[in-house]
């Protein structure tokens, strides 16, 4: 019961955050249309903030309800964390608009909270027990304090992709349109997943194979994509065709196949789009900036990672070290984990410390604004699902 | 070096960029706006540069230099996940094979290269190392010149200070209310809680100061809290030690020096309920594996008592109780135990019985039994009716040795086997010898010549088995330290990361208004504060000397202009 409460609320909270995406976009298309009768403005803006603020509220609804139900704080697993990471965001903008006042960020961070959400929804979503090492007060600390942190950090993202596409001249080819284009045609990767994933999940599609694993032992293999490539000495069970390519056994066949898909769906995607404008996605994003002033974008984003850092620090390491000291009877043990916190927190700090020279305003604080959310995301993916360590039992 | 007196009259160090006093530049830099970094103080790394030690010092002291260090650090620590550290390896599994076997050439080269033990290698300890060294210069060769000149700045600057500042602008005439303006402005700045500093009419207001020692804090709880990793280095910082204790048992507990002993009184692994509704799905999904809610091992804390009595032995006193779980260990006095592993049903003592092979037998052997304790057995077992036992040789986990001859591995009793002696009534123990057999799970065999049997045979009829907790003792001395440090740090980081120093500079030149503001970071609320402030007032909104006439490109922007055109 609870728990249908809790998923009722997160659903509606996902079409908030498309509401409040729609109503900042059409604070800044809508502009002109307004303004001809002079001192009458435009209220979208601030229509979207109100939503953005009920979809925050609809979302902690979920969180709590959740919470309710399970006992423990919704924050022990993959589904679970990348959710909460979307709320974090959102609330880090909720936070963060009323001093810029900035439309723009809102149709940045909005759609990014709800990929993140729906990124989530593609994990396993069902309540689960906790495990005895993560039976604490600590792991709601912990794990709260650094969604936070990086939700606050992920708003300094979206600051500097805005920057970046602001900024950047789309009218010729250079390495700066590639790197924006690379960043957009990863998140149509990501679309690309979750609509396939949602597409084939729907359909109930799973192929089997019967392969030898990396111990040498024959095991089953389900793939929830159709196989384009196989695994180690792999043979269909189910019905289909055979995949055009077999794995080496140390390679996780099925998840690379979903990697391959969601890569392939990214590029149908990007290209078709581009097909159709005739011009980079960023070049026609563009336009419909011009009237931000890059410069308060730009510290906007720094003010972000300056307010999101000392967030992350104190849950994704001092707090992390209090909890190990416990749990794990030492406060620092080189898990992949830990060190991909430290790399995080040392790549901010190099951040920081650049923005006090000239140099390193603008452009190039965006794109490290860029790259550190690419960290973050590698770390909550990456890490997690590829890279075994003691964290890794976040399904 | 020479010291250098401004017009002002104030007498400032040698390679200062901005007095100290009035901020007229000392230098030439050609720059339109004046470098406010460090308030255009002398640093020693920009002054001295001749000794090996000088050079020592700007090395170290420079952002870039540290900056590179973290750097290096960051791309070291990713190296170091590529395959996991040695630690890591799976238990028995040797680096020098495993890393070919899993990952290949890579592995190979990844091993060869000491990356499998990376972050305790010379070079990444240099590094760390470097950090520190940075972090103590960096801050040292800001931080004192920085505080005096914060401590010397005057009201009055200079107007090539105030006309080179970011935010600055004048008024075009003179202001007739200028000095009631500025009184209008003083009240409201009053209200925005700055600190007001006032000379002939003249006014500076400041707020948030304190931030700018934040950066200068957090490294100081960095030092210390790599003063406190360093410290690991001494062995005598900390123990960290692993005991196993079997269900009854009292161990001593290492690290202790004898002084604490720990009895197990009982290990329980929990698992969650198969009918709890609320994780039905997530039970169906994973197979219906039972999942493990917890491990508890219910301890006993004892202290050994000084009874006073030379040779008595030791006397132990019961100091608690307490249930020891994953993530809630048993803390006394600095020590903590960790549950860490345990071993369900280990073997710990077997009954036996003696029964007659002799056809002819009419006696009644039903009542004799004896208990055999695996860890730590009796050697003889005189039993009813005059039959007596002797162990003639236990081996608590049995092999055959290389030499062809039983053995044990160890002393758990993962296969314990013994070669019982038996002595029957009539038999004097002292002159004769038993019958002998090998015994042990499921194995009975007489230890005979071809042919031959014995009268009586030993049978196993009872099994006891037992719980084993694994518990870490940890100590470690270094926690106060790194948590003072790690403390200061925070402190020290939110201090400089949500405050932000602003200062306002109000100037009444002959009627005519300067006013000049200088904001570290947060420039969009500093605006908003002199916005505040000059409301009401003749006083002009300065302007941002960086912005680059952004409105007329906002307007063209609205009406639809395609081309992107940027700077």
């Amino acid at each position: 019961m609870m728990q249908q409460l809790s998923s009722n609320f997160l659903l509606v909270a996902f079409f908030l955050y498309l509401a409040s995406t729609i109503l900042f976009a059409v604070s800044i298309t809508g502009r002109r249309f307004k303004n001809k009768e002079g001192e009458e403005k435009n209220k979208s803006g601030l229509l979207g903030y109100i939503a953005s603020i009920l979809a925050v509220i609809a979302s902690l609804l979920y969180f709590i309800f959740r919470w309710i139900a399970a006992g423990h704080a919704p924050v022990s697993n993959m589904f679970e964390y990348t959710t909460f990471l979307g709320i974090c965001m959102a609330v880090a903008f909720v936070i963060i608009y009323p001093i810029y006042k900035n439309n723009y960020l809102g149709i940045f961070t909005m759609p990014i909270v709800m990929l993140i959400i729906a990124y989530a929804s593609m994990f396993p979503g069902e309540l689960q027990p906790l495990i005895p090492a993560l039976q604490s007060n600590w792991l709601t600390i912990h794990v709260i304090t650094v969604a936070l942190g990086q939700g606050i950090l992920a708003i300094g993202f979206a600051g500097g992709l805005l920057y970046l596409i602001r900024v950047v001249d789309f009218t010729k080819t250079s390495k700066k349109v590639k790197g924006v284009e690379f960043i957009l045609f990863c998140i149509f990767c990501t679309v690309a997943y979750i609509m396939l994933g949602m597409g084939f999940g729907a359909a109930d599609y799973e192929a089997q194979f019967n392969y030898v694993n990396e111990n040498g032992v024959e095991a089953v293999m389900g793939y929830p994509m159709p196989p384009l490539i196989g695994p180690n000495e792999g043979e269909r069970i189910s019905e289909g065709f055979e995949p055009f390519l077999s794995t080496p056994a140390i390679i996780r066949s099925n998840d690379l196949n979903t990697v391959i898909w969601s890569i392939l769906g990214g590029l149908v995607l990007y290209w078709g789009l581009r097909l159709i404008i005739r011009k980079p996605i960023g070049g026609l994003i563009q336009p419909l900036l011009k009237s931000v002033n890059p410069q308060s974008v730009d510290e906007l984003s720094y003010r972000a990672i300056a307010i999101g850092f000392p967030v992350f620090t104190l849950g994704g390491l001092i707090f992390a070290m209090i909890w190990a000291q416990i749990a794990w009877t030492r406060f620092w043990g080189w898990d992949p984990k830990e060190v991909w916190a430290l790399i995080t927190f040392l790549f901010y700090a190099a951040y920081l410390h650049l923005r006090l020279s000239r140099g390193w305003h603008g452009e190039k604080s965006a794109w490290l604004c860029v790259i550190g959310f690419a960290l973050i995301m590698f770390n909550l993916i990456f890490v997690n699902l590829v890279i075994a360590g003691l964290h890794s039992y976040a399904f | 070096m020479e010291k250098v007196k401004c017009d002002c009259g104030h007498v400032n160090p040698y390679g200062t960029y901005l007095c100290e006093s009035c901020g007229k530049p000392q230098m030439e830099d050609n720059q339109t706006l004046v470098d406010m970094r460090y308030e255009g103080v002398a640093r020693r790394s920009q002054t001295y540069r001749k000794t090996f030690i000088d050079k020592i010092w700007n090395f170290f002291s420079s952002v870039k230099v540290g900056i590179w260090i973290i750097v290096l650090l960051l791309i070291a620590s990713a190296i170091g996940t590529i395959f996991p550290q040695e630690m890591y390896l799976p238990p028995g599994e040797r680096a020098a094979i495993y890393y070919e076997q899993e990952y290949g050439i890579l592995g190979k080269l990844y091993f060869q290269l000491g990356l499998h033990n990376m972050y305790s290698s010379w070079w990444y300890l240099l590094l760390i190392a470097s950090l520190g060294v940075s972090l103590v210069i960096c801050s040292l060769d800001r931080v004192v010149p920085l505080h005096r000149a914060l401590k010397t700045q005057r009201v009055k600057r200079h107007t090539s200070f105030l006309n080179r500042q970011r935010l600055f602008s004048k008024s075009d005439d003179v202001i007739e209310t200028a000095e009631e303006d500025i009184q209008k402005a003083e009240k409201a700045l009053r209200e925005k809680k700055y600190k007001i500093y006032k000379e002939d009419g003249n006014l500076l207001a400041e707020k948030y100061r304190f931030s700018r020692w934040g950066p200068y804090v957090n490294h100081v709880g960095l030092i210390i809290f790599l003063v406190g990793c360093m410290l690991r280095f001494f062995p005598a910082m900390y123990i960290d030690e692993n005991i196993w204790i079997r269900e009854g048992e009292e161990v001593v507990i290492r690290g202790t020096d004898g002084e604490y002993f720990l009895r197990n009184d009982q290990f329980i692994v929990e698992y969650y309920d198969e009918e709890d509704e609320r994780f039905r799905d997530s039970f169906e999904r994973t197979g219906g594996q039972p999942v493990v809610e917890t491990y508890q091992t219910s301890a006993t804390l004892l202290k050994k008592v000084d009874t006073g009595t030379v040779g008595v032995g030791t006397e132990l006193e019961e100091v608690k109780q307490y249930d020891i779980r994953v993530n809630d260990p048993l803390t006394f006095e600095g020590f903590s135990l960790y549950q860490v592993d345990y071993k369900l049903n280990e073997l710990a003592e077997f009954t036996f019985t003696i029964e007659s092979n002799l056809d002819d037998y009419n006696g009644d052997l039903s009542n004799i039994s004896f208990e055999v304790d695996l860890y730590n057995p009796e050697m003889v077992y005189e039993l009813d009716g005059g039959y007596r036992v002797e162990i003639f040789q236990y081996f608590p986990n049995f092999y055959i040795n290389n030499r062809g001859e039983p053995d044990t591995r160890n002393r758990i009793p993962d296969n314990p086997r013994f070669i019982f002696e038996v002595f029957s009534p009539e038999v004097d123990h002292e002159e004769e010898r038993g019958e002998l057999s090998l015994v042990g799970v499921q194995i009975n065999e007489p230890l005979v010549d071809e042919g031959e049997v014995n009268d009586y045979s030993i049978r196993m009829i009872d099994v006891d088995m037992n719980h084993v907790t694994a518990l870490t003792v940890r100590r470690d001395r270094t926690l106060p330290i790194l948590f003072v440090g790690g403390t200061i740090f925070m402190i020290g980081l939110i201090q400089g990361s949500y405050w932000h120093h602003r200062r306002i500079w109000l100037q009444n030149r002959k009627g005519v208004i300067w006013v000049a503001g200088h904001a570290n970071k947060n420039w969009h609320g500093l605006k908003k504060d002199i916005e505040f402030i000059i409301e009401g007032t003749s006083i002009p909104m300065p302007e941002d000397q960086t912005d680059e006439s952004n409105m007329i490109e906002e307007i063209e922007g609205v009406k639809g202009n395609d081309d992107a055109t940027t700077k």
